[in-house]
Protein backbone atom coordinates (compact mmCIF):
# COMPACT_ATOMS: atom_id res chain seq x y z
CA UNK A 1 0.00 0.00 0.00
CA UNK A 2 0.98 3.65 -0.35
CA UNK A 3 -0.13 6.84 1.30
CA UNK A 4 0.07 10.23 -0.40
CA UNK A 5 -1.10 13.37 1.37
CA UNK A 6 -3.09 15.31 -1.20
CA UNK A 7 -2.58 19.06 -1.62
CA UNK A 8 -1.16 21.64 -4.00
CA UNK A 9 2.12 19.71 -3.87
CA UNK A 10 1.12 16.17 -2.83
CA UNK A 11 3.44 14.58 -0.27
CA UNK A 12 4.27 10.94 -0.90
CA UNK A 13 4.57 9.86 2.72
CA UNK A 14 4.62 6.11 2.60
CA UNK A 15 5.24 3.07 0.46
CA UNK A 16 4.79 1.18 -1.62
CA UNK A 17 5.18 -1.35 1.13
CA UNK A 18 3.84 -4.76 1.96
CA UNK A 19 3.74 -6.18 5.47
CA UNK A 20 2.31 -9.32 7.02
CA UNK A 21 2.14 -9.62 10.80
CA UNK A 22 1.88 -13.08 12.26
CA UNK A 23 -0.61 -13.60 15.09
CA UNK A 24 1.14 -13.15 18.44
CA UNK A 25 4.20 -11.54 16.90
CA UNK A 26 6.07 -8.58 18.42
CA UNK A 27 7.01 -6.40 15.48
CA UNK A 28 8.85 -3.08 15.73
CA UNK A 29 9.30 -0.39 13.15
CA UNK A 30 12.36 1.87 13.17
CA UNK A 31 13.11 4.59 10.70
CA UNK A 32 14.53 8.08 10.33
CA UNK A 33 12.38 10.98 11.51
CA UNK A 34 9.74 12.02 9.03
CA UNK A 35 9.83 8.67 7.19
CA UNK A 36 6.13 8.02 7.69
CA UNK A 37 6.18 5.74 10.75
CA UNK A 38 3.19 7.44 12.34
CA UNK A 39 1.42 7.52 8.98
CA UNK A 40 1.95 3.76 8.78
CA UNK A 41 0.31 3.33 12.17
CA UNK A 42 -2.63 5.57 11.22
CA UNK A 43 -3.19 3.61 8.04
CA UNK A 44 -2.88 0.21 9.75
CA UNK A 45 -5.32 1.28 12.46
CA UNK A 46 -7.87 2.51 9.96
CA UNK A 47 -7.47 6.11 11.12
CA UNK A 48 -6.53 7.22 7.62
CA UNK A 49 -7.06 5.37 4.33
CA UNK A 50 -4.21 4.16 2.11
CA UNK A 51 -4.01 6.04 -1.19
CA UNK A 52 -3.42 2.76 -3.00
CA UNK A 53 -3.50 -0.83 -1.82
CA UNK A 54 -5.44 -2.32 1.04
CA UNK A 55 -5.21 -3.26 4.69
CA UNK A 56 -6.84 -6.25 6.25
CA UNK A 57 -7.11 -7.42 9.81
CA UNK A 58 -7.95 -11.06 10.54
CA UNK A 59 -8.95 -11.46 6.93
CA UNK A 60 -11.41 -8.55 6.87
CA UNK A 61 -10.62 -5.29 5.07
CA UNK A 62 -9.95 -2.23 7.23
CA UNK A 63 -12.01 0.57 5.73
CA UNK A 64 -12.91 3.90 7.28
CA UNK A 65 -12.97 2.88 10.94
CA UNK A 66 -10.80 1.22 13.53
CA UNK A 67 -11.81 -2.47 13.59
CA UNK A 68 -12.88 -4.18 16.78
CA UNK A 69 -9.87 -5.94 18.27
CA UNK A 70 -7.31 -3.22 17.47
CA UNK A 71 -6.02 -1.01 20.28
CA UNK A 72 -3.83 2.02 19.77
CA UNK A 73 -1.49 3.82 22.17
CA UNK A 74 -0.30 7.19 20.94
CA UNK A 75 2.93 9.06 21.39
CA UNK A 76 1.18 12.05 22.96
CA UNK A 77 -0.40 11.95 26.39
CA UNK A 78 -3.95 10.94 25.59
CA UNK A 79 -5.19 10.41 29.15
CA UNK A 80 -8.40 12.22 30.02
CA UNK A 81 -7.57 14.86 32.64
CA UNK A 82 -11.20 15.02 33.81
CA UNK A 83 -11.36 11.35 34.80
CA UNK A 84 -9.64 9.58 37.68
CA UNK A 85 -7.16 6.88 36.64
CA UNK A 86 -9.73 4.14 37.31
CA UNK A 87 -12.35 5.85 35.11
CA UNK A 88 -9.79 6.60 32.42
CA UNK A 89 -9.01 2.90 32.22
CA UNK A 90 -12.68 1.91 32.27
CA UNK A 91 -13.58 4.36 29.48
CA UNK A 92 -13.60 1.94 26.57
CA UNK A 93 -15.28 -0.84 28.54
CA UNK A 94 -18.11 1.48 29.54
CA UNK A 95 -18.55 2.52 25.90
CA UNK A 96 -18.72 -1.14 24.93
CA UNK A 97 -21.47 -1.74 27.51
CA UNK A 98 -19.49 -4.28 29.50
CA UNK A 99 -21.05 -5.54 32.77
CA UNK A 100 -20.05 -3.35 35.75
CA UNK A 101 -18.64 -6.34 37.65
CA UNK A 102 -16.52 -7.32 34.66
CA UNK A 103 -15.37 -3.70 34.24
CA UNK A 104 -14.32 -3.60 37.89
CA UNK A 105 -12.46 -6.89 37.54
CA UNK A 106 -10.56 -5.93 34.39
CA UNK A 107 -9.77 -2.42 35.64
CA UNK A 108 -8.46 -3.79 38.93
CA UNK A 109 -6.25 -6.21 37.02
CA UNK A 110 -4.93 -3.50 34.67
CA UNK A 111 -4.31 -1.11 37.55
CA UNK A 112 -2.26 -3.77 39.33
CA UNK A 113 -0.50 -4.89 36.17
CA UNK A 114 0.58 -1.37 35.33
CA UNK A 115 1.69 -0.63 38.91
CA UNK A 116 -0.94 2.05 39.43
CA UNK A 117 -2.48 0.62 42.61
CA UNK A 118 -1.71 3.66 44.72
CA UNK A 119 -2.99 6.04 42.08
CA UNK A 120 -6.26 4.47 40.97
CA UNK A 121 -8.24 7.40 42.35
CA UNK A 122 -5.75 10.09 41.34
CA UNK A 123 -6.22 12.35 38.36
CA UNK A 124 -3.71 12.38 35.49
CA UNK A 125 -2.46 15.86 36.43
CA UNK A 126 -1.16 14.33 39.66
CA UNK A 127 0.89 11.71 37.81
CA UNK A 128 4.24 11.78 36.02
CA UNK A 129 4.43 11.52 32.22
CA UNK A 130 5.42 7.86 32.40
CA UNK A 131 2.52 7.01 34.68
CA UNK A 132 0.07 8.81 32.42
CA UNK A 133 1.36 6.78 29.50
CA UNK A 134 0.80 3.65 31.61
CA UNK A 135 -2.79 4.79 32.13
CA UNK A 136 -3.18 5.01 28.36
CA UNK A 137 -1.68 1.56 27.90
CA UNK A 138 -3.99 0.19 30.60
CA UNK A 139 -6.98 1.84 28.89
CA UNK A 140 -6.08 -0.07 25.75
CA UNK A 141 -5.15 -3.28 27.55
CA UNK A 142 -8.51 -3.74 29.33
CA UNK A 143 -10.25 -3.96 25.97
CA UNK A 144 -8.17 -7.09 25.34
CA UNK A 145 -7.20 -6.11 21.81
CA UNK A 146 -5.78 -8.80 19.60
CA UNK A 147 -3.54 -6.27 17.86
CA UNK A 148 -1.95 -3.42 19.81
CA UNK A 149 -0.39 -0.58 17.84
CA UNK A 150 1.97 1.63 19.82
CA UNK A 151 3.35 4.87 18.40
CA UNK A 152 6.54 5.74 20.29
CA UNK A 153 4.71 5.34 23.59
CA UNK A 154 7.89 5.83 25.62
CA UNK A 155 9.24 8.70 23.54
CA UNK A 156 8.99 11.23 26.34
CA UNK A 157 10.56 9.02 29.02
CA UNK A 158 14.11 8.79 30.28
CA UNK A 159 16.21 5.81 29.23
CA UNK A 160 15.88 3.80 32.45
CA UNK A 161 12.13 4.22 32.63
CA UNK A 162 11.93 3.25 28.96
CA UNK A 163 13.75 -0.01 29.60
CA UNK A 164 11.47 -0.88 32.51
CA UNK A 165 8.38 0.07 30.55
CA UNK A 166 9.67 -2.15 27.76
CA UNK A 167 9.84 -5.03 30.23
CA UNK A 168 6.24 -4.34 31.23
CA UNK A 169 5.24 -4.31 27.60
CA UNK A 170 6.91 -7.68 27.06
CA UNK A 171 5.10 -9.10 30.08
CA UNK A 172 1.82 -7.74 28.76
CA UNK A 173 2.52 -9.28 25.36
CA UNK A 174 3.36 -12.67 26.88
CA UNK A 175 0.37 -12.75 29.20
CA UNK A 176 -2.23 -11.55 26.70
CA UNK A 177 -0.95 -13.26 23.59
CA UNK A 178 -1.70 -10.11 21.59
CA UNK A 179 0.12 -9.15 18.43
CA UNK A 180 2.13 -5.97 18.94
CA UNK A 181 3.35 -3.41 16.46
CA UNK A 182 5.66 -0.89 18.11
CA UNK A 183 6.89 2.23 16.40
CA UNK A 184 10.06 3.59 17.92
CA UNK A 185 13.07 5.67 17.03
CA UNK A 186 15.23 3.83 19.56
CA UNK A 187 17.21 1.04 17.91
CA UNK A 188 18.07 -0.66 21.20
CA UNK A 189 14.42 -0.70 22.19
CA UNK A 190 13.47 -2.35 18.89
CA UNK A 191 16.32 -4.85 19.18
CA UNK A 192 15.45 -5.76 22.78
CA UNK A 193 11.72 -6.15 22.51
CA UNK A 194 10.93 -7.52 19.10
CA UNK A 195 10.62 -10.81 17.30
CA UNK A 196 11.09 -8.89 14.06
CA UNK A 197 12.15 -5.35 13.27
CA UNK A 198 11.23 -3.50 10.09
CA UNK A 199 13.71 -0.81 9.07
CA UNK A 200 12.16 1.97 7.05
CA UNK A 201 13.79 4.18 4.46
CA UNK A 202 13.68 7.97 4.43
CA UNK A 203 10.44 9.41 3.02
CA UNK A 204 8.56 7.91 1.27
CA UNK A 205 8.95 5.17 3.87
CA UNK A 206 9.47 1.63 2.58
CA UNK A 207 10.87 -1.41 4.35
CA UNK A 208 14.53 -1.74 3.42
CA UNK A 209 15.31 -4.53 5.86
CA UNK A 210 13.35 -6.97 8.00
CA UNK A 211 15.46 -8.30 10.86
CA UNK A 212 14.43 -11.38 12.85
CA UNK A 213 15.93 -11.31 16.31
CA UNK A 214 15.38 -14.92 17.29
CA UNK A 215 14.83 -14.10 20.97
CA UNK A 216 13.01 -16.55 23.20
CA UNK A 217 9.46 -15.52 24.09
CA UNK A 218 10.37 -15.33 27.75
CA UNK A 219 12.76 -12.37 27.79
CA UNK A 220 13.34 -8.97 29.32
CA UNK A 221 15.71 -6.03 29.02
CA UNK A 222 18.56 -8.06 30.52
CA UNK A 223 19.14 -9.60 27.08
CA UNK A 224 21.06 -6.36 26.45
CA UNK A 225 24.06 -8.34 27.73
CA UNK A 226 23.55 -11.03 25.07
CA UNK A 227 26.17 -10.76 22.30
CA UNK A 228 23.35 -11.10 19.77
CA UNK A 229 21.88 -7.83 20.97
CA UNK A 230 24.88 -5.81 19.80
CA UNK A 231 24.87 -7.62 16.45
CA UNK A 232 21.19 -6.90 15.86
CA UNK A 233 21.52 -3.24 16.86
CA UNK A 234 24.53 -2.93 14.57
CA UNK A 235 22.62 -4.44 11.67
CA UNK A 236 19.71 -2.08 12.25
CA UNK A 237 22.03 0.89 12.33
CA UNK A 238 23.90 -0.24 9.22
CA UNK A 239 20.63 -0.24 7.31
CA UNK A 240 19.34 2.93 8.88
CA UNK A 241 22.42 5.15 8.79
CA UNK A 242 22.33 6.13 5.09
CA UNK A 243 18.59 6.75 5.38
CA UNK A 244 19.03 8.96 8.42
CA UNK A 245 21.70 10.93 6.59
CA UNK A 246 19.28 11.34 3.68
CA UNK A 247 16.49 12.47 6.02
CA UNK A 248 18.82 14.91 7.77
CA UNK A 249 19.99 16.36 4.47
CA UNK A 250 16.42 16.92 3.48
CA UNK A 251 15.67 18.64 6.77
CA UNK A 252 18.78 20.80 6.37
CA UNK A 253 17.64 21.85 2.92
CA UNK B 1 -1.39 28.13 58.21
CA UNK B 2 -0.91 27.50 54.49
CA UNK B 3 0.12 30.26 52.12
CA UNK B 4 -3.28 30.26 50.39
CA UNK B 5 -5.05 30.55 53.72
CA UNK B 6 -2.82 33.44 54.80
CA UNK B 7 -3.65 35.26 51.56
CA UNK B 8 -7.39 34.76 52.16
CA UNK B 9 -7.07 36.10 55.68
CA UNK B 10 -5.06 39.11 54.51
CA UNK B 11 -7.77 39.80 51.93
CA UNK B 12 -10.54 39.55 54.54
CA UNK B 13 -8.65 41.80 56.94
CA UNK B 14 -8.15 44.42 54.19
CA UNK B 15 -11.84 44.41 53.28
CA UNK B 16 -12.97 44.44 56.90
CA UNK B 17 -10.50 47.25 57.61
CA UNK B 18 -11.82 49.38 54.74
CA UNK B 19 -15.45 48.81 55.77
CA UNK B 20 -14.56 49.50 59.42
CA UNK B 21 -12.81 52.73 58.46
CA UNK B 22 -15.82 53.98 56.47
CA UNK B 23 -18.09 53.00 59.37
CA UNK B 24 -15.89 54.97 61.78
CA UNK B 25 -15.65 58.06 59.55
CA UNK B 26 -19.42 58.04 59.06
CA UNK B 27 -20.12 57.61 62.77
CA UNK B 28 -17.73 60.45 63.63
CA UNK B 29 -19.51 62.71 61.13
CA UNK B 30 -16.37 63.23 59.06
CA UNK B 31 -18.30 61.71 56.15
CA UNK B 32 -21.80 63.21 56.09
CA UNK B 33 -24.86 60.96 55.55
CA UNK B 34 -25.54 62.95 52.37
CA UNK B 35 -22.37 61.47 50.90
CA UNK B 36 -22.29 57.93 52.31
CA UNK B 37 -24.31 56.31 55.05
CA UNK B 38 -22.53 54.00 57.48
CA UNK B 39 -22.09 50.42 56.14
CA UNK B 40 -23.99 49.06 59.14
CA UNK B 41 -26.94 51.27 58.19
CA UNK B 42 -26.77 49.98 54.62
CA UNK B 43 -26.89 46.41 55.89
CA UNK B 44 -29.70 47.25 58.31
CA UNK B 45 -31.74 48.95 55.58
CA UNK B 46 -31.11 46.02 53.22
CA UNK B 47 -32.32 43.57 55.87
CA UNK B 48 -35.42 45.71 56.40
CA UNK B 49 -36.14 45.81 52.65
CA UNK B 50 -35.73 42.06 52.43
CA UNK B 51 -38.03 41.48 55.40
CA UNK B 52 -40.70 43.83 54.09
CA UNK B 53 -40.67 42.14 50.69
CA UNK B 54 -40.10 45.34 48.72
CA UNK B 55 -36.88 43.88 47.29
CA UNK B 56 -38.64 40.90 45.74
CA UNK B 57 -40.06 42.60 42.65
CA UNK B 58 -36.98 44.51 41.46
CA UNK B 59 -34.65 41.62 42.30
CA UNK B 60 -36.85 39.08 40.50
CA UNK B 61 -37.04 41.37 37.48
CA UNK B 62 -33.27 41.81 37.32
CA UNK B 63 -32.58 38.12 37.90
CA UNK B 64 -35.02 37.24 35.13
CA UNK B 65 -33.21 39.61 32.76
CA UNK B 66 -29.72 38.51 33.78
CA UNK B 67 -30.72 34.83 33.69
CA UNK B 68 -32.22 35.19 30.21
CA UNK B 69 -29.25 37.15 28.85
CA UNK B 70 -26.83 34.65 30.43
CA UNK B 71 -28.66 31.61 29.04
CA UNK B 72 -28.95 33.06 25.54
CA UNK B 73 -25.30 34.18 25.61
CA UNK B 74 -24.02 30.79 26.71
CA UNK B 75 -26.03 28.86 24.14
CA UNK B 76 -25.56 31.30 21.24
CA UNK B 77 -21.94 32.16 22.12
CA UNK B 78 -21.04 28.50 22.52
CA UNK B 79 -22.75 27.50 19.28
CA UNK B 80 -21.21 30.38 17.32
CA UNK B 81 -17.80 29.58 18.84
CA UNK B 82 -18.08 25.96 17.69
CA UNK B 83 -19.26 27.03 14.24
CA UNK B 84 -16.48 29.58 13.77
CA UNK B 85 -13.91 27.07 15.07
CA UNK B 86 -14.94 24.66 12.34
CA UNK B 87 -14.56 27.36 9.65
CA UNK B 88 -11.02 28.79 9.73
CA UNK B 89 -11.65 31.26 6.93
CA UNK B 90 -14.72 32.69 8.67
CA UNK B 91 -12.65 32.87 11.82
CA UNK B 92 -9.89 34.88 10.17
CA UNK B 93 -12.55 37.25 8.81
CA UNK B 94 -14.17 37.69 12.24
CA UNK B 95 -11.02 37.93 14.33
CA UNK B 96 -10.52 41.73 14.17
CA UNK B 97 -14.24 42.33 14.76
CA UNK B 98 -14.25 40.14 17.86
CA UNK B 99 -11.00 41.68 19.04
CA UNK B 100 -12.45 45.20 19.01
CA UNK B 101 -15.92 44.18 20.16
CA UNK B 102 -15.67 45.68 23.63
CA UNK B 103 -14.49 49.03 22.26
CA UNK B 104 -18.01 49.73 20.94
CA UNK B 105 -20.44 51.54 23.31
CA UNK B 106 -23.42 49.33 22.61
CA UNK B 107 -25.82 51.39 24.70
CA UNK B 108 -26.14 53.75 21.72
CA UNK B 109 -28.10 50.99 20.00
CA UNK B 110 -30.81 51.06 22.66
CA UNK B 111 -33.25 53.11 20.49
CA UNK B 112 -32.80 50.58 17.71
CA UNK B 113 -33.36 47.68 20.12
CA UNK B 114 -36.55 49.33 21.45
CA UNK B 115 -37.75 49.80 17.88
CA UNK B 116 -37.03 46.11 17.24
CA UNK B 117 -38.32 44.54 20.47
CA UNK B 118 -40.67 47.15 21.98
CA UNK B 119 -40.65 48.83 25.38
CA UNK B 120 -40.16 45.84 27.63
CA UNK B 121 -37.34 43.73 29.09
CA UNK B 122 -36.19 42.42 25.71
CA UNK B 123 -34.02 45.40 24.65
CA UNK B 124 -32.13 45.15 27.96
CA UNK B 125 -31.73 41.38 27.64
CA UNK B 126 -30.43 42.03 24.12
CA UNK B 127 -27.84 44.45 25.53
CA UNK B 128 -26.82 41.82 28.09
CA UNK B 129 -26.43 39.28 25.27
CA UNK B 130 -24.43 41.72 23.13
CA UNK B 131 -22.05 42.12 26.08
CA UNK B 132 -21.85 38.51 27.17
CA UNK B 133 -22.14 36.32 24.05
CA UNK B 134 -18.78 37.29 22.48
CA UNK B 135 -16.98 36.47 25.74
CA UNK B 136 -18.55 33.00 25.67
CA UNK B 137 -17.73 32.67 21.99
CA UNK B 138 -14.07 33.60 22.48
CA UNK B 139 -13.75 31.21 25.42
CA UNK B 140 -15.33 28.43 23.36
CA UNK B 141 -12.82 29.07 20.58
CA UNK B 142 -9.94 29.05 23.07
CA UNK B 143 -11.26 25.84 24.63
CA UNK B 144 -11.67 24.04 21.31
CA UNK B 145 -8.23 25.21 20.19
CA UNK B 146 -6.74 23.49 23.20
CA UNK B 147 -8.36 20.09 22.73
CA UNK B 148 -5.27 18.00 21.89
CA UNK B 149 -5.39 16.63 18.35
CA UNK B 150 -4.71 13.15 19.66
CA UNK B 151 -8.14 13.18 21.37
CA UNK B 152 -9.74 13.09 17.91
CA UNK B 153 -7.86 9.88 17.20
CA UNK B 154 -8.72 8.43 20.62
CA UNK B 155 -12.39 9.04 19.83
CA UNK B 156 -12.03 7.17 16.55
CA UNK B 157 -10.17 4.28 18.17
CA UNK B 158 -13.10 3.93 20.56
CA UNK B 159 -15.46 4.20 17.58
CA UNK B 160 -17.43 7.09 19.08
CA UNK B 161 -20.07 8.82 16.99
CA UNK B 162 -19.61 12.56 16.41
CA UNK B 163 -22.19 13.34 19.12
CA UNK B 164 -20.53 10.94 21.61
CA UNK B 165 -17.16 12.45 20.81
CA UNK B 166 -18.40 15.97 21.55
CA UNK B 167 -20.14 14.86 24.76
CA UNK B 168 -17.50 12.49 26.11
CA UNK B 169 -14.25 14.02 24.87
CA UNK B 170 -14.46 17.47 23.28
CA UNK B 171 -16.60 19.20 25.90
CA UNK B 172 -14.80 17.82 28.97
CA UNK B 173 -11.47 18.52 27.33
CA UNK B 174 -12.44 22.15 26.70
CA UNK B 175 -14.29 22.46 30.02
CA UNK B 176 -11.88 24.79 31.86
CA UNK B 177 -12.09 27.38 29.08
CA UNK B 178 -15.83 26.91 28.69
CA UNK B 179 -16.13 27.51 32.39
CA UNK B 180 -14.17 30.74 32.11
CA UNK B 181 -16.66 31.65 29.38
CA UNK B 182 -19.56 31.00 31.78
CA UNK B 183 -17.92 33.18 34.41
CA UNK B 184 -17.36 36.05 32.00
CA UNK B 185 -20.82 35.65 30.47
CA UNK B 186 -22.39 36.00 33.92
CA UNK B 187 -20.29 39.05 34.79
CA UNK B 188 -20.96 40.78 31.47
CA UNK B 189 -24.70 40.00 31.52
CA UNK B 190 -24.95 41.35 35.04
CA UNK B 191 -22.99 44.53 34.28
CA UNK B 192 -24.86 45.13 31.00
CA UNK B 193 -28.29 44.63 32.55
CA UNK B 194 -27.69 46.67 35.73
CA UNK B 195 -26.12 49.52 33.74
CA UNK B 196 -28.96 49.36 31.24
CA UNK B 197 -31.58 49.48 33.96
CA UNK B 198 -30.00 52.62 35.35
CA UNK B 199 -30.79 54.64 32.28
CA UNK B 200 -33.18 52.69 30.14
CA UNK B 201 -35.64 50.81 32.32
CA UNK B 202 -38.75 51.13 34.45
CA UNK B 203 -37.92 48.24 36.77
CA UNK B 204 -35.20 46.11 38.31
CA UNK B 205 -32.37 46.77 40.77
CA UNK B 206 -30.50 49.26 38.55
CA UNK B 207 -33.67 51.26 38.08
CA UNK B 208 -34.33 51.08 41.84
CA UNK B 209 -30.90 52.57 42.57
CA UNK B 210 -31.39 55.37 40.03
CA UNK B 211 -34.90 56.09 41.34
CA UNK B 212 -33.73 56.21 44.95
CA UNK B 213 -30.88 58.50 43.92
CA UNK B 214 -33.23 60.92 42.18
CA UNK B 215 -35.64 61.01 45.07
CA UNK B 216 -32.88 61.53 47.69
CA UNK B 217 -33.54 58.17 49.38
CA UNK B 218 -29.94 57.63 50.35
CA UNK B 219 -30.55 54.68 52.65
CA UNK B 220 -32.48 52.78 50.04
CA UNK B 221 -29.96 53.60 47.34
CA UNK B 222 -27.01 52.33 49.36
CA UNK B 223 -28.92 49.25 50.50
CA UNK B 224 -29.64 48.34 46.88
CA UNK B 225 -26.04 49.03 45.89
CA UNK B 226 -24.87 46.75 48.68
CA UNK B 227 -27.28 44.05 47.50
CA UNK B 228 -25.99 44.25 43.91
CA UNK B 229 -22.39 44.07 45.14
CA UNK B 230 -23.15 41.07 47.37
CA UNK B 231 -24.83 39.20 44.51
CA UNK B 232 -22.01 39.95 42.07
CA UNK B 233 -19.23 38.99 44.50
CA UNK B 234 -21.15 35.98 45.82
CA UNK B 235 -21.82 34.45 42.41
CA UNK B 236 -18.38 35.31 41.11
CA UNK B 237 -16.72 33.94 44.26
CA UNK B 238 -18.59 30.65 43.95
CA UNK B 239 -17.65 30.37 40.27
CA UNK B 240 -14.06 31.24 41.14
CA UNK B 241 -13.82 28.40 43.66
CA UNK B 242 -15.29 25.96 41.14
CA UNK B 243 -12.96 27.27 38.44
CA UNK B 244 -9.97 26.70 40.73
CA UNK B 245 -11.05 23.10 41.30
CA UNK B 246 -11.37 22.46 37.57
CA UNK B 247 -8.01 24.08 36.86
CA UNK B 248 -6.30 21.92 39.50
CA UNK B 249 -7.86 18.75 38.19
CA UNK B 250 -7.00 19.55 34.56
CA UNK B 251 -3.46 20.41 35.65
CA UNK B 252 -3.61 24.07 34.68
CA UNK B 253 -2.66 25.60 38.01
Amino acid sequence: MTRVYPGVTPVHALGPLDLDLARGEFFSVVGPSGCGKSTLLDVLAGLSPPTAGKISFEGRPVVGEVPDGIGVVFQEDASFPWLAVRDNIAFGLRRAGTEPAEIARRVAYAVGFMGLDDFADAFPAQLSGGMRQRVCIARTLVLQPRLILLDEPFGALDQQTRLLMGDELLRLWRETGSTILLITHALDEAALLSDRVGVMSARPGRFIDLVSTGWARDRDSRIASDPGFGAITARLWAALRPESIKAMGRTAL
Amino acid sequence: MTRARRIIWTRLVLIAGAVGLIELLCRLGIITPLTIIAPSQMAFELARMMASGELVRPAAYTFMEVGSAFAVSVVAGGALGALVHARPRLRRALDPLLGSWYAVPFFVFYPLLVALFGLNALPLIAIGVIFAAPAMMLSTLAGLDRVPRVMRKVARVHRLSRVQEVRLITLPSAAPHLFTGLKLAFAYSFIGIIAGEFILSGGGLGYGIAYAYESFENRKMYALMLFVLLIATGVNGALHVWDGRLARRWGRT
